[in-house]
């Protein structure tokens, strides 16, 4: 269970998130939505106690993440930045092997090899283990950025962003493979994305921002209506519908 | 679906057995060098000679191995492998030191202080130096090498500025005595101050060791490293303390040494193609030993010790750099 | 009284002048050279400093004085420009053979190169017992600079008008490679002219008051960073920056501790290391 408490973040007088309660909890995908600069993936990176708080906490299944030893969350919690560049070069059964360090401080045992080929078998990416990272395309290199989440095995898994400079076709691999993190390996997802359409067919629950505030919070058929979409981008929409889910159509405003 | 997981052949494991072979290969270079360097040429009184030699390997291989993981650690925690200690202005800084401090108590009387307490004294300034690089500029530029570099050299130039001014209100003969201690020189350890830096740098390697898995986590940049549970500050914090305590124990036995930590990580690097601390780390310490041995030996024999092996080290370290910088671009 | 007045006059013309004189040519000079070498190695780390040509001069200097002391000092001054020019040549040679050229790597080659020729130097320094000499030579200053010593500082005018008068080649050679052929410019021979422009100036400014430290790194990049790229705009500008921050350091290098002098190369790597580093840390620190 993630479980956000009165959570605030400046830069000088400048507040860029400011979100009293959030609570996230059981297996399924949460998208949190919004502008550029709406405080999304300030709220994630704080999760993941890549960044300090102004004040408030988060709370990993009830241990306080600016608080609780680095090494305790790295079993329960992961998390995947946008920016994935490597000073070191690494192959992708190495960089995956990496999953296990929490667990296994750097010695791998028998359980840990056989995590680590699951989640190479998981992303569909056996064949590509021996190679070098920077050989790889984008999408490769993504999926295998999540192979070593999914060898990290932890309960939550917070993505930021993970469709960046991904083309169609890897980008729906991915969500697909995000979905399954969530109906097969029953994990807590918390996924930062900027298109609204993507969050709106994939997520099980959205959380849209707008200036560090959480302005709605539910199913996407609940959040995706046109009075908030005009609330979170600024921007009057037609809604139409897809398979029971919605879709906006931004460009035809 | 874990039966064929099972099955399949372990593909793309890393496979430590060339790295394991590059670190013996090294080793025996090593045993060739110590032996060579040992029982050369010796004439006179046979205890005698094999004494003085022994301390002379043992001083080289403690300066050797200290500079070479320090250079390594460094690299770990800058997240480069082309930095080094040397470039952010260790070796500038001891020289700025030696002659400030010759300059303020007269070379003589500076020469004369007891060597332990001149020994803790350029200990305690190069730690504190390089806890201020780890606080002012490592966290300050985390991620922008370019940044950190600029800075380095900057530092550099400015400490070597500074001994250049004061090496002009010293006067010559005073100078000439200064300048034994500025370039390395074996020929006159201390046999307690060696023993003391003995004892410092297995403490200090000691440590490392015990850090080699983290440091190969640290070595995926900040946020991987955080992600997968490691205390990123804490760990840079030890490191950049030790090897403030590898650079300065070498520097202050003997002189400064440029180059050598810079040449033997690199072809260390290219050697066992691994980022492993546990290969890069041994690997690279016995690789510093060795080339530092084998140099001294060189000189001591074909060139009559009209030079320095510092000196010879700067020339063909730059040159060999050079050369590993444009091969490993091409690959 | 007119005694007095003749002395000082005499001060003024045997000495004062000459050595103003000396500053504001070296100066501008080292700036220049900077900013082209920037310019035209696309790289805002270049300078003389980090492409080999000082270490490179330096090293002629040395092998002059070792094997034809008797030369007189133009003489000298040719061999020392002939080995800036080849030192800064195999800087290119090795530019060149980068392929990625990170704008890391090549300050870093130019330093390496620098430091093979530093160890030269050293090596031959000390084998003859003048080292303390080469740490003169080489810390720039002015005290010495009188008249009939510093008119080869003259050339150095010369060759920094001419660099001016290329000043727009330069700037399109710096777009690259394929930007300079596009509009019809001979890209690698106006690298080379540049280069050896820069070159040869920085190596009379050598011989004449010795090196001169981190002025062509640091006068550029303030330069630059507020009035953009553009040579023939910012050329004179930094120019006069370079002249101006070389007078301000001679002056405090005579009054720091007068009545003796500190040479101005040692105030300079000082002051301008602490200055530049400030703005890094200033500038950068904040958005990283």
């Amino acid at each position: 269970m993630i479980d956000v408490r009165s959570l605030v973040k400046r830069y000088g007088d400048t507040t860029v998130l400011d979100c009293p309660e959030l609570t996230i909890d059981g297996a399924g995908v949460t998208a949190l939505v919004g502008a550029n600069g709406a405080g999304k993936s300030t709220l994630l990176t704080i999760a993941g106690r890549l960044l300090e708080p102004t004040s408030g906490t988060v709370l990993i299944d009830g241990h306080d993440v600016s608080t609780a030893p680095s090494r305790q969350l790295a079993a329960r919690v992961a998390i995947l930045r946008q920016e994935n560049v490597l000073a070191v070069r690494l192959t992708v059964r190495e960089l995956v092997e990496f999953g296990r360090f929490p667990y296994s401080q750097g010695r791998l045992t028998d359980e840990d090899h056989h995590l680590v080929d699951r989640a190479l078998m998981t992303l569909d990416l056996h064949e590509f283990a021996p190679r070098r990272l920077d050989e790889l395309s984008g999408g490769q290199r993504q999926r295998a950025f999540i192979a070593a989440v999914v060898a990290q095995d932890t309960d939550h898994v917070l993505l930021d962003e993970p469709l960046n400079n991904l083309d169609l076709r890897h980008a729906a691999q991915s969500m697909a493979m995000i979905r399954r993190l969530a109906d097969d390996f029953g994990k807590t997802v918390v996924v930062v994305l900027h298109d609204i359409n993507v969050a709106a067919h994939h997520a099980d629950r959205i959380v849209a921002m707008r200036d560090g505030r959480i302005v709605a919070d539910g199913t996407p058929n609940e959040v995706v209506v046109a009075s908030t979409m005009r609330d979170v981008f600024g921007l009057d929409v037609e809604i139409t519908e897809h398979r029971g889910r919605p879709v906006v159509l931004h460009f035809v405003a | 679906m874990s039966a064929d997981v099972d099955a399949l052949p372990r593909a793309g494991t890393f496979r430590p057995s060339r790295s394991i072979v590059v670190n013996a290969i090294i080793g025996v270079c090593f045993l060739l060098a110590v032996t060579a360097f040992m029982t050369y040429d010796l004439k006179g009184s046979l205890s005698f000679a094999l004494e003085l030699r022994a301390k002379k390997v043992v001083a080289m291989t403690l300066v050797g191995v200290g500079l070479s993981v320090a250079t390594v650690l460094f690299h770990t925690v800058s997240g480069n492998r082309i930095l080094t200690p040397a470039l952010m202005g260790f070796d500038a800084l001891y020289i700025l030191i030696q002659t400030v401090a010759a300059y303020l108590f007269g070379t003589f009387a500076f020469l004369r202080i007891d060597v332990r307490i001149r020994f803790v004294g350029e200990l305690a300034v190069m730690m504190g130096f390089a806890l201020l690089l780890n606080h002012v500029f490592l966290r300050r530029t985390r991620g922008d090498v370019v940044l950190l570099m600029l800075a380095g050299v900057v530092m550099s130039g400015m400490f070597r500025a500074l001994s250049n001014l004061v090496a002009r209100l010293i006067d010559p003969n005073e100078f000439v005595a200064l300048q034994d201690r500025l370039f390395a020189s074996f020929s006159s350890v201390d046999e307690q101050l060696l023993l003391a830096s003995t004892v410092c740098v297995a403490l200090a390697l000691v440590v490392v060791w015990r850090m080699r898995y983290r440091l190969d986590a640290v070595a995926l940049g900040h946020e991987h490293a955080t992600s997968l549970g490691v205390d990123v500050d804490r760990t840079t914090k030890v490191a950049m303390a030790l090897v403030a305590v590898l650079v300065a124990v070498p520097t202050a036995l003997v002189g400064a040494i440029t180059f050598l930590g810079l040449l033997t990580s690199n072809a260390v690097y290219l050697a066992t193609r691994t980022f492993r601390h546990r290969y890069t780390i041994p690997a690279s310490a016995i690789a510093g030993a060795t080339v530092l041995i084998g140099a001294q030996f060189v000189i001591e024999e074909f060139f009559e010790f009209n030079t320095r092996a510092s000196m010879v080290i700067a020339f063909f370290g730059g040159i060999a750099f050079i050369v590993l910088l444009l091969k490993e671009q091409r690959r | 009284m007119l005694r007095g007045d003749d002395l000082a006059l005499d001060l003024l013309t045997t000495s004062r002048i000459p050595r103003t004189i000396a500053i504001i040519l070296a100066g501008s000079a080292m700036a220049v050279a900077g900013l082209t070498m920037q310019t035209l190695t696309r790289n805002r780390f270049v300078a003389p400093d980090t492409a080999g040509t000082l270490d490179a001069a330096t090293l002629g200097l040395v092998l002059g004085a070792l094997y034809v002391p008797s030369a007189p000092i133009y003489l000298r001054m040719v061999i020392t420009v002939l080995f800036a020019l080849a030192g800064t040549g195999l800087f290119l040679v090795l530019l060149q053979r980068l392929q990625f050229r990170d704008i890391v790597v090549v300050p870093l080659m130019g330093l390496m190169l620098g430091a093979v020729f530093n160890a030269a130097s050293v090596f031959l320094a000390y084998r003859a017992g003048l080292l303390q000499t080469l740490v003169t030579w080489i810390s720039g200053d002015f005290s010495g600079t009188l008249r009939g010593r510093y008119e080869l500082l003259y050339i150095v005018a010369a060759l920094t008008i001419l660099t001016y008068w290329f000043a727009e080649r330069f700037t399109i050679a710096g777009m690259g490679r394929e930007f300079a052929v596009n509009l019809g410019l001979d890209h690698s021979r106006t690298v080379l002219i540049g280069m050896g422009l820069v070159a040869s100036s920085s190596a009379v400014v050598v011989v004449v008051v010795g090196e001169i430290p981190l002025l062509g790194l640091v006068v550029p990049n303030i330069v630059t960073l507020a009035f953009g790229d553009r040579l023939r705009r910012v050329l004179p500008i930094a120019a006069i920056s370079g002249a101006i921050l070389l007078l301000l350091a001679d002056i405090g290098s005579r009054t720091v501790r007068h009545p003796y002098e500190i040479p101005v190369g040692v105030i300079l790597g000082v002051v301008g290391g602490c200055a530049f580093l400030g703005l890094l840390l200033r500038t950068r620190g904040r958005v990283g």
